[in-house]
C-alpha cells in the first residue's frame, strides 16, 4: 500500500552481503614505571602528526572532603590559571603560541588533564603540561573568579530543565551521606568554603607521581616519549594516600514519584532509574548488551517504542553511569507535558520485559554485531585512544581489556541478558523523577501507581532534604 | 598533513569523492544534498528537515527504521543532519561493509517514494515536534539560533527563517510535499558522494557504478532566490527576549564575507581572535579582567552564500546588568574595528586554527564530510588540502581591514536574552546545609 504515486523508479540491484573483515587491534600500548612510581603508558599511533598527552591523577571528585564539595573540579580548573614561572595569561599564551589547549576536569574517580599537539612541539607542550601539574601557584584573584563561575554554572543549571532533572535524580537516588547526592562542582555554601589553603592542601595531598598515570598517545615513538616524561617528572616526589571509596546505597529502598514543578514548561524532563552495580563487576560486559537492547541504540526498544512508535519524544535513552562505587543505572527521555503519564506507562513496561522474558536472537545479535563492529571506530583519534587506555587505569582494568573486549561481548548469550536483567534491574527499588507542569501531570502520574509522589519547587533543593 | 584525493562524475550528474587511506578498517561514506532550509517554500518553514527524518523511514528495499538497524548491525555508526543550504547523511563502518552503506543510500536515493505514508509522516512530524520543544522551546536561550538570522537576514531572504520550523507549518506538511522535495532536490545531478578510509578503489567504482549508475537525473530544480545582501546591515538593530533564563546573554552578528573568500579566512581569524579559546579578547578582557561575562565567545557560520555571519555571544557575570554586559562587548567590537589586531594575536590563531584541524582530519567521517562540503560549494574537493595554506596567507592586515569594514556600529545585529521573572530573593536560593 503506497500513499504516493510512484514514478518509474529504477529496479534495486539485490542486497549485498559483507565482504571480509580486516583484522584490527587496539594500539599496542607499553607501561613503564618511574622510581618515584609514576606509570607512563606509550602507544605509537604515527597516521597523523600529533600527540595527545593525558595524565589521569587519584584526585577525582570522590576524595572531596565534606562539605567542602566542589574543591577537587575548582583544584583542576585552578591549573591552568599559572604556576610558579608564569601568570595565567603566560601559560594560555605559552600553550595557544604552540596551537594547543589545556583540558582539564575531574570526574568522580580522577582528574584529568590532557592536550594534543602537534608532534613537532611535543617536548615544548609536556614541559607546559608537567609545570601545571607540579607547580600550579592558585592565585587567589583568579580562584574568586572560578568560584563566582561556578555561581554562575549553578544559577544556569537551575534555569534549565535538562540540568535540574539530573541534579535532582542525583540528589534523590543516593543516601543523604554519600558524595553522590551532591553536585560534582558543589553549591553555593560549599563554594564559599574553597579558600585557597583548602585548595593547595588538595593539590600536596593528592597531585603525587605515584598516583598519576601519563599517556603519550601518537606519532612519537616509546623510547622519545619515555625519555621527554622522566626528564619532566622523573624528580617529582611524595606518595599519594590511600584510595577509598564513597558510600552509595541508595536513599529510598521503595519506589517514589518526584515532581519538580515548572508551570511554563512545554514538555516533562524524565529520569527513571535506581542505584546498580560498580564498573568494575564479572557482569559488566552482559549488562553493557542487556542495556544496548533495552535503551542504549536507536533501535533500542525505549527508543523504537517511545519515539518511532508513539511519537511522544525526540529520543530516549537508557545508561548506566559507570563509577568505581555502585553506578546509577537510568532512563532519560523528555516527553510532551500531555503524554507524560503514557511515556513513564510505557517505560515501566519495557523495564519490566526485560526482565521477564528471553530478548530475541535478532535483538541480540543486533547488540552484539554493533558493539564488536563499532570497536575500531571508538579509536580513531589519539584522544580516544587515550581515553580509552585512561579508562583501564581509573577502573583498574587488567592491562589486555582491549584486546578481549570483542569476544567478552560476543560471548554474551539471551540468557546472560535476562539473568543480568532480573538481577542487576530492581523495579522494587525504582526512582521516578519529572521536570514539568506537576499540575498537569500529577494526576494521571497518579493512576499508574508507582510510588508516593512528592512536589519540589526547583528554586527549593533542600526541600529534598526534608521530605519523610 | 596531506589528504589523498581524487574525484570523478557519473554520467547521471553524481559528483563521487574518493580519499583513500588504509590505517585502520574503517570506512565513512557520506553524502551531501545540496539542499536545506533555504530552499524551503516560506509556508513550508522546517520541512528539509522534516524531510532528513523520513528519509530514515525506509526506501522501496528498506523497512522504516532499517536502515539504522542494518548499518549498526554492520558496527557502523550513523545519522543525518540539516542545514541552511545543505542536508547531509552519513555512514562509519567497518571497511568490508562499505557495498551495504552504499546499497543503502541508493536504495534512498533511487527509491524512496515507494515507502512513504500517512502514518509515518505523521509520527516524524510528532518526533520533530518534540525535537523543536526539546532543543529550542525548552532550553534557556533555545531560540537565538532561529532569532539571530531572522535579525541579519531581509524578510523572505533563504536564510531568514527558521530551520527547525514552526509548529504550524510542520502540522502543514503533506506527503504531496515529501514527494515534491524528493523528486525536485534528492536527486543525484544535486549530490556529493564521498568514500573515505579503507576501500579498494576498483571496488568502490563498480559498486557506485551498479548502484547509483541507473538513478536518473533529476529535472530542473528552481533557482534559489537571489541570495545577495548588502555587505554591511548599513545600522545596529537590536532585539530584546525575556526568557526563562537565570543571567543575561547577549548575541552580537555581524555580516562577513562567504565561506571560501579570502575575507572569509580573515573573518575566521577576527572571529578567533576576539573569541577562540582562553587567550582571545574577549575571555581576557570580558570574562577575566573586567569580569563583566562568566563565558564569551565568537565564531562564524561558515556559510556559502550571500553572507557569512561572525557571532560574538557573551553570558553575564552573576550581579552584572545587561546594558553592562552589552556596554563591556560592543567595546571589544569597537576597539577591534578601530585599531585592528597585533601580529601575535594572528599567530595564535592560526596555531590553534591549524591543530584543530589536522585533529579533526583523524576522523574517517570528518574527512568525508569536508570533502563532500568543498566539493558541494566549489565542485573542487582538493580544496581541503589548501585551507591550513590559506589561513597562513591571510596577514593581521587583512583581519585587521576585515575588522574595521565589518565589526563597526554600522554592521551589528543584537540579540538580548534577559530574565523574564524578577529573580528569587537571596534567601529563597539558600540550599539546605550539606549536613541536613
Amino acid at each position: 500500500m503506497t500513499a504516493v504515486p510512484t514514478d518509474a523508479f529504477p529496479p534495486a540491484p539485490p542486497r549485498p552481503g559483507a565482504g571480509h573483515p580486516r583484522p584490527y587491534r587496539f594500539p599496542h600500548f607499553e607501561t613503564r614505571i618511574l622510581s618515584n612510581g609514576l606509570r607512563i603508558m606509550v602507544a605509537n599511533v604515527p597516521a597523523f602528526p600529533v600527540v595527545t598527552t593525558l595524565a589521569v591523577v587519584e584526585a577525582g571528585v570522590t576524595r572531596d572532603p565534606r562539605d567542602f564539595e566542589g574543591l577537587a573540579q575548582l583544584v583542576t580548573r585552578g591549573l591552568s590559571e599559572g604556576t610558579r614561572t608564569m601568570n595565567a595569561l603566560e601559560l594560555t599564551t605559552r600553550l595557544e603560541m604552540l596551537g594547543t589547549t589545556l583540558d582539564t576536569g575531574a570526574d568522580w574517580d580522577s582528574a584529568i588533564v590532557q592536550l594534543t599537539a602537534l608532534s613537532s612541539r611535543v617536548e615544548d607542550a609536556m614541559a607546559v603540561l608537567a609545570e601545571v601539574l607540579r607547580f600550579p601557584a592558585f592565585p587567589e584573584y583568579e580562584l574568586e573568579r572560578l568560584r563566582a563561575e561556578r555561581r554562575a554554572d549553578l544559577a544556569q543549571l537551575r534555569a534549565e530543565p535538562r540540568g535540574l532533572a539530573d541534579v535532582f535524580f542525583s540528589r534523590l537516588l543516593f543516601e543523604r551521606s554519600s558524595r553522590f547526592a551532591r553536585l560534582a562542582g558543589g553549591d553555593e555554601q560549599s563554594i564559599e568554603r574553597l579558600s585557597r589553603d583548602e585548595v593547595v592542601r588538595y593539590h600536596d595531598t593528592f597531585y603525587r607521581p605515584d598516583a598519576t598515570a601519563l599517556m603519550l598517545v601518537g606519532d612519537i615513538d616509546v623510547e622519545q616519549a619515555v625519555r621527554i616524561a622522566s626528564a619532566h617528572f622523573g624528580d617529582w616526589s611524595g606518595k599519594g594516600p590511600p584510595v577509598t571509596e564513597p558510600p552509595a546505597a541508595q536513599r529510598y529502598l521503595e519506589p517514589r514519584v518526584h515532581l519538580v514543578h515548572k508551570d511554563d514548561a512545554p514538555q516533562s524532563e524524565v529520569r527513571v532509574g535506581h542505584v546498580a552495580i560498580p564498573r568494575f563487576h564479572p557482569d559488566y560486559f552482559p549488562v553493557v548488551v542487556m542495556n544496548a537492547i533495552l535503551g542504549g541504540l536507536f533501535s533500542s526498544r525505549l527508543n523504537l517504542n517511545l519515539r518511532e512508535q508513539h511519537a511522544y519524544t525526540y529520543g530516549a535513552h537508557s545508561a548506566f553511569d559507570w563509577r568505581r562505587a555502585a553506578s546509577p543505572f537510568e532512563v532519560s527521555t523528555a516527553v510532551e507535558t500531555a503524554v507524560t503519564a503514557d511515556a513513564l506507562r510505557e517505560i515501566v513496561h519495557e523495564f519490566t520485559r526485560i526482565r521477564e522474558t528471553p530478548v530475541s536472537e535478532a535483538e541480540l545479535s543486533l547488540a552484539v554485531s554493533y558493539l564488536v563492529g563499532v570497536f575500531p571506530i571508538r579509536f580513531e583519534t589519539t584522544a580516544e585512544v587515550a581515553g580509552g587506555m585512561a579508562n583501564v587505569e581509573i577502573f583498574r582494568l587488567p592491562s589486555n581489556y582491549f584486546d578481549t573486549y570483542r569476544e567478552r561481548v560476543a560471548a554474551v548469550t539471551a540468557a546472560d541478558v535476562l539473568r543480568v536483567a532480573q538481577t542487576h534491574l530492581d523495579p522494587a527499588r525504582l526512582q521516578v523523577v519529572v521536570v514539568g507542569n506537576a499540575e498537569a501531570i500529577r494526576e494521571p502520574i497518579a493512576a499508574l501507581g508507582l510510588g508516593p509522589i512528592t512536589v519540589y519547587d526547583p528554586l527549593d533543593e533542600d526541600l529534598a532534604d526534608r521530605v519523610a | 598533513m596531506h589528504i589523498p584525493v581524487e574525484s570523478y562524475h557519473l554520467p547521471n550528474g553524481l559528483h563521487v569523492v574518493f580519499s583513500e587511506d588504509h590505517t585502520a578498517p574503517i570506512v565513512a561514506v557520506n553524502l551531501w544534498y545540496h539542499v536545506g532550509s533555504a530552499n524551503e517554500r516560506l509556508d513550508r518553514t522546517g520541512f528539509a528537515h522534516l524531510f532528513e527524518h523520513m528519509l530514515f523511514q525506509g526506501s522501496a528495499n528498506v523497512e522504516a527504521n532499517e536502515h539504522f538497524e542494518l548499518v549498526q548491525r554492520a558496527g557502523g555508526t550513523l545519522n543525518g543532519s540539516t542545514w541552511l543550504d545543505r542536508t547531509n547523511y552519513y555512514e562509519t563502518l567497518p571497511s568490508h561493509q562499505l557495498a551495504l552503506a552504499l546499497w543503502l543510500e541508493a536504495d534512498r536515493m533511487g527509491r524512496m517514494l515507494p515507502a512513504m505514508t500517512q502514518q509515518k509522516l505523521d509520527t516524524q512530524r510528532d518526533v520533530v515536534k518534540n525535537e523543536r520543544r526539546w532543543s529550542v522551546d525548552n532550553q534557556p536561550y533555545g531560540t537565538w539560533w532561529e532569532r539571530l538570522p531572522a535579525l541579519a537576514f531581509p524578510e523572505e531572504h533563504p536564510f531568514n527563517h527558521s530551520l527547525i520550523g514552526s509548529m504550524e507549518h510542520l502540522t502543514d506538511a503533506s506527503l504531496d510535499d515529501v514527494a515534491d522535495f524528493f523528486r525536485t532536490y534528492y536527486t543525484p545531478d544535486n549530490a556529493v558522494l564521498t568514500v573515505a578510509g579503507d576501500f579498494d578503489r576498483a571496488e568502490a567504482v563498480r559498486l557506485i557504478e551498479e548502484y547509483y549508475g541507473p538513478i536518473p537525473r533529476g529535472t530542473a530544480r528552481p533557482p534559489l532566490r537571489d541570495m545577495s545582501v548588502p555587505p554591511t546591515l548599513g545600522n545596529t538593530r537590536r532585539e530584546v527576549v525575556p526568557d526563562a533564563v537565570a543571567l543575561p546573554r547577549l548575541f552580537v552578528a555581524c555580516r562577513t564575507p562567504v565561506f571560501g573568500t579570502d575575507g572569509y579566512y580573515a573573518a575566521s581569524l577576527a572571529a578567533a581572535v576576539l573569541g577562540l579559546r582562553t587567550g582571545c579578547r574577549l575571555e581576557q578582557s570580558l570574562v577575566r579582567r573586567q569580569r563583566v561575562a562568566s563565558q564569551a565567545s565568537a565564531f562564524t557560520y561558515d556559510l556559502a552564500k550571500g553572507s557569512d555571519l561572525l557571532v560574538v555571544d557573551a553570558t553575564a557575570h552573576p550581579g552584572v546588568t545587561v546594558e553592562q554586559l552589552e556596554a563591556a562587548v560592543l567595546a571589544e567590537l569597537d576597539a577591534m574595528a578601530t585599531t585592528g589586531v597585533t601580529e601575535d594575536e594572528v599567530t595564535r590563531a592560526r596555531a590553534l586554527i591549524e591543530t584543530s584541524f589536522v585533529m579533526s582530519m583523524q576522523s574517517a567521517a570528518e574527512r568525508a564530510d569536508q570533502l563532500s562540503r568543498f566539493a558541494t560549494y566549489f565542485g573542487d574537493p582538493t580544496l581541503i588540502n589548501t585551507q591550513v595554506a590559506r589561513y597562513q596567507a591571510t596577514s593581521a592586515a587583512d583581519v585587521s581591514r576585515l575588522a574595521r569594514e565589518r565589526l563597526g556600529a554600522d554592521n551589528r545585529v543584537l540579540l538580548v536574552f534577559v530574565p523574564a521573572d524578577e529573580p528569587p530573593a537571596e534567601t529563597d536560593m539558600a540550599l539546605a546545609e550539606a549536613t541536613a
